[in-house]
């Protein structure tokens, strides 16, 4: 994609690397709270991987819905959740956006239509096309974004969804963030085919496929096919191409994969591209090193506001297990 | 009052819930134009038209999520499996995703689903289609568990399980489907939680539910005959479980026996019993004793099948034992 051209295309794309900015940096915090072990469990970290949340979750109206997996810190910012919520949440605190009942795998957001983080491969998959089943039933023209990784690709639940999803015809757009590897595993040993959107031949519906380093080309592809479920024509899969740059969780060194390999790929770092665009249209460095330090101290905030907070109250343990029947 | 079947009563009540909720639909395999595996949704199609009686592929896990995700934004479905046997596949979503969610999310996400079907021990099936899983889904907090036996229970508490804002389970018998009783007129509605005493009797409490009461209920109505007075206790509700209408009744008669359908081992029965030692031993006149189906896959042969199950004459062998 070219660089912005416009005063307006330049501030647009400002934004998206100030979403991309906090995603960065709350992930460093988080990863360091959690090597100082405020955080437990899994902290499946989004680094590389930003211009694609960013980019798809920016194509969408207020009313549209998300879906996401383990993986979910990166959207739930995108989706404009609260940093200090979602850093409580980490913390195992009161205040966390499910106060504490779903750490880092479990983000939810009921008034921002974010569907929640889920933790099995795959699993979710259905309850997208469950969530885009009722955007039908009801007409209200609502399209969700289901967001899962290749290695999801392979599991039963990837395979039912799709086909529902087709038969139905449902307002669903499949975001597979192929960056290569499921834990440990390359794609290669594990997918029958390089590219997953091919598989959409299979449910006969939509595909597409797209390098997912530049942030606004993200945005206009999944545009697309946001606007073709909104028109009633059905799903789309697409596959956009990615790279975590840290392990697959914080407990994973990566040793399965090259420091070429790595080192390659952060050539491709979507926040480097996207800032050498800023500075070729003619947005000054130092402005860009402002919008850093505030971010910084956002996120510091955040951090700041998980350790102040107080552990849910002991009384809450059995809170929510069942809902009321009003 | 009107008698109707089993299936008849359920049709019923997910007839008439639909009529006053637009945000129910029934989806399933066979639900629709084929009028139900076993026919419990026949007519609905008609009545309500495709958007409302889905017809789904063979995809449990793939339905069950969806009917999920459509509760999560406030539709209330209702799922039918064929057969229960057919829910493993779907367990994941079950238990990972519906019996979780409203926790998870804090509150958020409450799912109003009723997750139905055909369950329990069919007429020589063999070991894929044969077998209770009431015990699996009661030990998963967050599900409910309800297993009805006469068709006027199956009405009252499939109209309870469609208006609950939790998933339920609702564990319908494949052979009680064509039995009849009495179901009154007009709406009703039973509460979960709520045992019921089928037979009051004052010398041995049977707890037991769903098939399992065909071979309890003319068991205690022989015994009566020898003199021997027994109460049974259907507990329709697995969970939650009715702790005080088992325990009043132990008080009472001082002897417990529990027959189920369902395996020995980490079964439902050994919850029960673990209750009553636990808030009743003081009341107990005898070790407390369980009837299970045999520790075996379901058999095909005629003969092994029914020497598997619980039966009368084991019933009959084992209260005479503990009347002694
Ligand atoms: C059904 C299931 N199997 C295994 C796991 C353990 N697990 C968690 S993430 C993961 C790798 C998934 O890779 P992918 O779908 O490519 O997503 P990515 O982590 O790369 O974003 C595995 C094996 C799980 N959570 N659920």
């Amino acid at each position: 994609m070219s660089q912005p051209k416009t005063k307006k295309e330049t501030e647009d794309l400002l934004e998206l690397y100030r979403q991309m900015l906090l995603i960065r940096r709350f992930e460093e915090a988080s990863a360091k709270a959690y090597s100082m072990g405020k955080i437990g469990g899994f902290c499946h970290l989004y680094i590389g991987q930003e211009a694609v949340g960013v980019g798809a979750i920016s194509a969408l109206e207020e009313k549209d819905y998300i879906v996401s997996t383990y993986r979910d810190h990166g959207h739930a910012l995108a989706r404009g959740l609260e940093p200090k919520s979602l850093m409580a949440e980490l913390y195992g605190k009161k205040t966390g956006i499910v106060s504490g009942n779903g750490g880092s795998m479990h983000f939810f957001d009921k008034k921002k239509h974010f569907m929640g983080g889920h933790g099995i491969v795959g699993g979710h998959i259905s309850l997208a096309a469950g969530i885009a089943y009722a955007s039908k039933y009801r007409e209200d023209g609502a399209v969700t974004l289901c967001f899962f990784g290749e290695g999801a690709a392979n599991i039963g639940s990837f395979h039912e969804g799709m086909n529902l999803a087709a038969i139905w015809k449902l307002p669903l757009v499949m975001i597979c963030e192929n960056n290569h590897y499921a834990m440990g595993t390359p794609e290669y040993r594990a997918l029958s085919v390089k590219d997953v959107s091919v598989r959409a031949a299979a449910y006969d519906i939509a595909r597409d496929h797209i390098e997912g380093d530049e942030v606004r080309k993200v945005r206009e592809h999944v545009k697309v096919a946001v606007e073709r479920a909104r028109r009633g024509e059905g799903p789309t899969l697409m596959e956009i191409s990615t790279y975590r740059f840290r392990g697959h969780s914080m407990s994973d060194p990566a040793k399965y994969r090259t420091k070429e390999e790595l080192e390659k790929y952060k050539q491709g770092d979507p926040l480097i591209k996207a800032e050498k665009d800023l500075v070729s249209a003619g947005w000054a460095q130092e402005e860009l090193a402002k919008m850093d330090e505030i971010i910084l101290k956002t996120v510091e905030e955040s951090v700041d506001f998980a350790e102040k907070s107080e552990e849910p109250p002991l009384g809450w343990l059995y809170k929510h297990v069942y809902a009321e029947n009003v | 009052m009107a008698v109707l079947t089993y299936r008849e009563a359920l049709n019923r009540a997910m007839t008439e819930e639909m009529e006053k909720d637009p945000n129910i639909f029934l989806m399933g395999e066979e639900v629709g134009h084929y009028e139900g595996a076993y026919k419990v949704s026949q007519g609905m199609l008609a009545k309500f038209g495709e958007k409302r009686v889905i017809d789904t592929p063979i995809s449990e896990n793939g339905f069950a999520g969806v009917g999920i995700g459509a509760a999560m934004v406030g539709l209330r479905p209702i799922i039918e499996f064929m057969t229960w046997n057919f829910s493993l596949v779907a367990i994941d979503q079950i238990i990972n995703s519906a019996a979780k969610m409203n926790y998870m999310s804090a509150g958020q996400f409450p799912i109003p689903i009723v997750f139905r079907g055909a369950g329990g021990a069919g007429g020589r099936l063999a070991a894929q289609h044969s077998q209770s899983f009431e015990s699996w889904y009661a030990h998963i907090p967050g599900l409910k568990v309800l297993a009805p036996y006469t068709p006027s229970d199956a009405y009252g508490l499939l109209k309870t399980s469609i208006r609950d804002n939790n998933p339920t389970i609702f564990i319908e018998s494949e052979v009680l489907y064509g039995s009849k009783g009495e179901v009154p007129e007009g709406e009703f509605l039973i509460p979960m939680g709520k045992s019921d005493i089928k037979r009051e009797g004052t010398q041995l409490t049977i707890v037991s539910w769903s098939r399992a009461l065909m071979y309890v209920l003319p068991a205690a109505e022989k015994l009566a005959k020898e003199g021997i007075s027994v109460e049974v206790l259907d507990l329709r509700s697995i969970r939650p479980l009715d702790e005080e209408g088992i325990l009043a009744s132990v008080r009472k008669t001082n002897k417990v026996l529990i027959v189920e359908e369902g395996w020995n081992v980490a079964g439902f029965g050994a919850q029960v019993a673990y209750l009553i030692q636990k808030e009743a031993f003081d009341y107990l006149d005898a070790p407390i004793e369980r009837i299970t189906q045999e520790d075996v896959p379901m058999p095909y042969a005629a003969n092994l099948e029914k020497s598997s199950l619980p039966s009368e004459e084991k019933i009959i062998k084992k209260v005479r034992e503990m009347i002694k």
